[in-house]
């Protein structure tokens, strides 16, 4: 089965945890059908995970009457995912974890979502919504020459 | 929905006669994971247990809430002067937990047999 061009496929999600694997699974199936790798599948699975559970957590603040909107859309040869929530955005660059720090309690040994997300995707932006609202997160994976 | 982690924990002996101890995880790893994670490493002696093998061969999932877990028992397993390995990561994780340094503190060996050689 091939995926035609620019075919979207959404999914709306509970702003409740663990919520994040149907749209993991879901990206994961519309990449699988355009041919991509199992360890780019892997790495898209976990990048889109994160997002939406930094959508969920810090986007929605777990407030379970906002959904999260989860847009994949397949191109020739690239896969964009956008997750949206209804927070503020993020303003801030991810910054790569300290290990050495984490390990000495001198910086918390969560928050590495955002870095994770931009180091398993081709492209990652971060995009702050009009009036504060509707920010979104816009992932890309592409297909390489020899897949 | 969160799927929960199951921990287990198992004194097995390296080819060498030392004793390790192995916590054997299952289902996901995430922020959900804190007892099955942090609180089985907190159940053990700090005065016996002086080897430890984090076993995730039958962990699917991890995101980075689970790996701020991990890291957290690391954190206390370091400062008890306790030495811990890791293995059962899939390639995926294996990348991952690279990713973020955690091998600097924990080998990541493919299964038991080549953890327990590597002690």
């Amino acid at each position: 089965m091939s995926v035609a061009r620019s075919t979207t496929v959404e999914v709306r999600l509970p702003s409740r945890l663990g919520f994040e694997k149907v749209a993991m699974t879901t990206a994961a199936s519309v990449a699988k059908l355009m041919g991509f790798r199992e360890d780019r599948i892997d790495d898209l699975k976990t990048a889109v995970a994160e997002a939406c559970i930094n959508a969920i957590e810090h986007g929605n603040r777990l407030n379970e009457r906002l959904s999260v909107g989860v847009v994949m859309s397949a191109g020739v040869d690239e896969l964009e995912v956008k997750v949206i929530d209804d927070g503020k955005g993020m303003k801030q660059r991810p910054a790569a974890p300290d290990i050495d720090r984490k390990m000495h309690g001198e910086e918390d040994p969560r928050g590495m979502g955002m870095f994770l997300i931009q180091a398993l995707v081709d492209e990652a932006e971060w995009v702050v919504g009009a009036n504060g609202k509707s920010s979104y997160v816009r992932l890309v994976i592409r297909l390489d020459k020899d897949q | 929905m969160q799927t929960d982690t199951k921990s287990r924990i198992e004194q097995i002996a390296s080819p060498a006669g030392q004793a390790v101890t192995v916590l054997r995880f299952e289902g996901d790893i995430s922020s959900a994971s804190k007892e099955a994670v942090v609180g089985a490493y907190q159940g053990l002696s700090k005065e016996k247990v002086k080897t430890i093998l984090l076993d995730f061969t039958k962990v699917d999932y991890i995101n980075s809430s689970g790996i701020a877990l991990v890291i957290q028992l690391l954190m206390e397993a370091a400062n008890s002067g306790q030495k811990v390995g890791a293995f059962g990561l899939s390639a995926h994780f294996q990348k991952v937990f690279t990713m973020v340094g955690i091998t600097k503190y924990a080998k990541l060996l493919p299964d038991q047999a080549a953890a327990l050689a590597a002690l």
